[in-house]
């Protein structure tokens, strides 16, 4: 791939809709960085993942202030404990319905708290391509806050079991994911054992994770894949973080790991067999034959690859990109930094430019993101009000699918006025992004799109009837919302 | 371009080609005679064992020391208005409601809801709203009156809520959305809106984009002039009364399936029975329905209103003076032709052996039978689009329609 980037003067066409498609849309930090490296090296940077997770200090600030940032997800759960049984020993009565409601609200601003993060590192990251992904298997690997004890751990699943392994082996996410509180208390794998097979995450993690519900594995399969799963589960809090009784024999198969924990008691030895391969009863080894197995199945690697494509090429991404990105995820055992490359580097990238509807967490991050231009906001609420009025909230999908990634589900009638009414609070700059929480309303005034950035990599792209209602607007604030509402912003 | 022109030529796009049945309804009166349905969903789980008061039942003043209605007493105005020999009426509901039962415009059906046993809100909701199978569903994305307005092509349908519910989700054509709880002015004056909707022509987003301004337009200035000529200075809808007479406004003329949801109903905590907050979201839900009902005016003898809810809650009190998530609840059909002032549906009688797991009302009549044989009805459907509609289902004759 030849450094196509050029030094001075305008990007290429090219290179802007590659650059729109890597990251959440355009910055000048982005277009700056990409003009000094060019196009390979910028690639070859991100899929290295060298360029860290830093973010501008004052946003670092605002996120270790946050609980979810500063406590160990033990911690929180021994914390929720506590509280609980605080409440249990209370009397009937006000008190205690008071004590239920702070627990609610504690519980809510701890969502609120990793969204947030989630959210304000999509809009500053740096690794823009890592940032996209992170959303990606979040939404890959779903879970739904408001179940069990999800808002406690929400957090720490974003930042320590996805982010880890957003650019890694793709079978290593599995497993991460396997072993997060967030996944065993969403798909009750926490209540699966020997005697009380739980199938929910066994399904799921090959319908929705790994194979696609025709991906070849029969209901059959399911049961056996339950029973290996057996006994990998969440530490009770309330053993006082002491192992379980083990017998001589089982005590060399017990696994803990942070609060996940593998309790041979809980699990069935028996011998299983899984999509034709026979896997011996030997305890949580036979969880770690089972994910290399089906991640290393056929239809695994075009499943996943599949729903790359569609989520940065297309909503039918062509047949030929997603087989050639099958072939590389098999060739290379499930490298995920691999298969981008394959897409980034293909024609077909280029070919389907202006043909993908943003959802709308890539039409609010990109548009904050060119509107302010990496100046840092004070306050990440409205984000969050922007994400539940388009009904695509981190953490709030309710089914385990996920958010749908093409565009029907984003581009009805109630969705597009919603989201001109958005662009117009970040367009006019009526929005309390840089008014601190509790602090009355101060005027931030409207941000200004009309920077080089805009006359570089924008202007000369754009439409004849975009153009034209550019034209005719009458202030700037109208402007910028006419450009954020434009559908040459809103498809890349 | 202008407004006019605008429209026009969005007119002469949608009677090109397919995209006419993606257009919200403003080119095409519905025909007059077309039925109007609108479902009501109560989320958090109302108490229906303060709406339908099983007076009859000395298990119901045993399990609800504090929370019960008293028995129906001449003298006494906070006692339950006798339906029959059985059943009672919340007195809340006095002067809203019961003069529809005495005109035989409203039925109660107890003892419905859904096979879902989860007791989640959400998860509830979700299995209602989707109308498929439990524990078979296919599609996590496709809601029953979506497929319902998809089977017809001329039942112009709207969700009166800020985002489009899974009900509405899924379907083949656009389903508008706005909620009416307030009516602020709109986002976008004429101008800018026909400068936003120039930049979708010639993309496949041109309907939705144009359709979506125009709606937010159309509401409010219809609603202003509205309110004007009431003489009302609030813009903002206080309670469900205004909101179901601007939604009256839009189902008269423009739409013929629509969707609403009232929250409020989740009350684990001081309840109340005759006052307090389940009395007041009654007594606000009540008032809101019989506005919709006069504001109709004649065509609410061509109207039909279904009020369900996720589920019902603890037969017993808790020791919160409220209850906690039940299953089995008790559904509301209104209009001015239905089969009414009955209680519908089969039933059994309201004692400690005939709880659910000893706890809450068992189902007896699923959502998916009474809507699928209603809606059939109503509508004409087929078997087939009826089983498009809800999976699996077997319609059920309660009588209503």
């Amino acid at each position: 791939m030849p450094a196509m980037a050029a030094r001075e003067g305008t990007l290429s066409q090219d290179d802007i809709a590659w650059l729109r498609r890597d990251g959440f849309d355009l910055n000048s930090a982005t277009v700056a960085r990409y003009r000094d490296l060019g196009r390979s090296r910028y690639l070859d940077e991100q899929l290295s993942d060298r360029i860290g997770d830093d973010l501008p200090p004052e946003i670092s600030q605002l996120l270790a202030s946050y609980e979810v940032n500063h406590t160990s997800t033990n911690d929180l759960l021994i914390g929720l404990q506590d509280e609980q049984q605080k409440i249990k020993d209370m009397p009937e009565g006000d008190a205690k319905a008071d004590a239920r409601k702070f627990q609610q609200q504690h519980a809510n601003d701890l969502l609120q708290q990793a969204q947030q993060t989630e959210m304000l590192r999509a809009v500053y990251g740096g690794n823009q391509l890592k940032e996209q992904m992170v959303w990606f298997w979040l939404n890959h690997f779903s879970v739904y806050a408001a179940k069990g004890r999800i808002r406690w751990v929400a957090s720490d699943y974003a930042q320590n079991t996805i982010r880890p392994h957003a650019l890694g082996k793709f079978r290593d996410l599995v497993m991460a994911t396997l072993e997060s509180p967030a996944m065993l208390e969403f798909l009750d794998n926490a209540q699966n054992a020997k005697g009380h097979v739980n199938e929910n995450y066994a399904r799921e993690l090959m319908e929705l994770h790994t194979l696609g519900v025709h991906g070849g594995y029969s209901q059959q399969d399911v049961q056996q894949l339950a029973l290996i799963l057996t006994g990998s589960g969440i530490v009770p809090p309330k053993r006082d973080n002491q192992p379980p009784r083990l017998s001589p024999q089982m005590q060399p198969l017990y696994i803990r790991q942070g609060v996940f924990e593998f309790n041979p008691n809980r699990h069935d030895f028996s011998d299983k067999t899984l999509l034709g391969q026979t896997i011996k009863g030997s305890g949580f080894k036979e969880v770690e034959q089972a994910v290399d197995l089906i991640t290393r199945q056929p239809a695994c690697a075009q499943f996943v690859s599949r729903k790359i494509a569609e989520y940065f090429v297309g909503d039918q991404p062509p047949q030929a990109l997603v087989d050639r990105m099958a072939h590389t995820f098999r060739r290379s055992d499930g490298d995920i930094a691999k298969v981008l490359r394959t897409m980034f580097e293909s024609k077909e990238l280029l070919a389907t430019r202006g043909k993908k509807f943003k959802d709308p967490t890539q039409f609010v991050v990109s548009s904050v993101r060119l509107a302010y231009d990496g100046k840092p906001l004070v306050n990440a609420k409205p984000l969050l009000n922007w994400m539940n009025q388009l009904g695509e909230p981190v953490f709030g999908r309710l089914t385990p699918d996920g958010w749908p990634l093409d565009s029907t589900g984003w581009s009805s009638s109630g969705q597009m006025s919603k989201r001109f009414e958005i662009a117009r609070a970040i367009g006019t700059g009526d929005n309390r992004l840089f008014t601190p929480e509790g602090s009355p309303k101060v005027g931030a005034g409207f941000p200004m799109l009309t920077t080089r950035l805009y006359y570089d990599a924008i202007e000369p792209n754009l439409s004849a009837a975009t153009r034209d209602a550019l034209a005719k607007a009458a202030s700037q604030q109208e402007w910028n919302t006419f450009l954020l509402s434009s559908p040459d912003f809103n498809f890349r | 371009m202008n407004r006019r022109q605008f429209l026009f030529s969005a007119a002469t796009a949608a009677l090109a080609g397919p995209s006419l049945l993606s257009y919200s309804g403003k080119l095409f009166a519905a025909p007059a005679s077309t039925p109007r349905f609108l479902l009501v969903f109560l989320r958090g789980g109302y108490d229906c064992n303060n709406l339908l008061v099983p007076y009859s039942s000395d298990f119901y003043y045993q399990s609800r020391p504090t929370l019960a209605i008293a028995k129906p007493d001449a003298s006494n105005p906070n006692s339950a208005i006798a339906l029959d020999s059985h059943w009672g009426l919340n007195p809340v509901l006095k002067d809203s409601i019961y003069p529809l039962w005495q005109r035989k415009q409203i039925a109660f059906v107890p003892f419905a809801g859904t096979d879902d046993m989860s007791r989640s809100h959400f998860e509830t909701q979700d299995n209602i709203e989707s109308g498929e199978p439990t524990g078979e569903r296919t599609d996590y994305r496709s809601g029953f009156l979506a497929r319902l307005s998809g089977t017809m092509t001329t039942v112009p349908s709207i969700a009166f809520t800020d985002a489009l519910p899974l009900s509405f989700q899924g379907g083949k054509r656009d389903i508008p959305n706005i909620s009416l709880r307030g009516v602020g002015k709109p986002a976008f004056d004429e101008r800018q809106s026909a400068i936003l909707s120039g930049m979708y022509q010639g993309t496949p987003l041109a309907a939705a984009a144009s359709d979506g301004l125009d709606l937010r337009q159309k509401v409010s200035k219809e609603l202003q002039d509205e309110m004007m000529k009431a003489n009302r200075g609030a813009a903002t809808a206080k309670n469900f009364a205004d909101e179901t007479q601007r939604i009256a406004t839009l189902m008269r003329d423009q739409y013929r399936l629509g969707f609403v949801d009232v929250g409020g109903w989740d009350t684990h905590v001081n309840q109340g029975s005759t006052s307090g907050q389940l009395a007041n979201n009654l007594s606000n839900l009540g008032q809101g329905l019989a506005a919709y009902a006069n504001a109709l005016g004649d065509e609410w003898n061509n109207t039909i209103v279904v009020v369900v809810s996720e589920f019902g809650r603890t037969f017993r009190e808790n020791g919160n003076r409220g209850t906690d998530h039940g299953h089995g609840t008790v559904y509301w059909v209104l209009g001015g032709k239905v089969n009414g002032g009955r209680i519908a549906g089969e039933q059994v009688a309201v004692n400690q052996q005939s709880l659910l797991q000893n706890r809450d009302y068992p189902v007896l009549t699923n959502y998916r039978d009474m809507l699928g044989g209603m809606l059939a009805k109503t509508w004409g459907l087929s078997g087939s689009q009826l089983q498009t509609v809800f999976p699996g289902a077997k319609p059920k004759n309660l009588g209503l329609v």
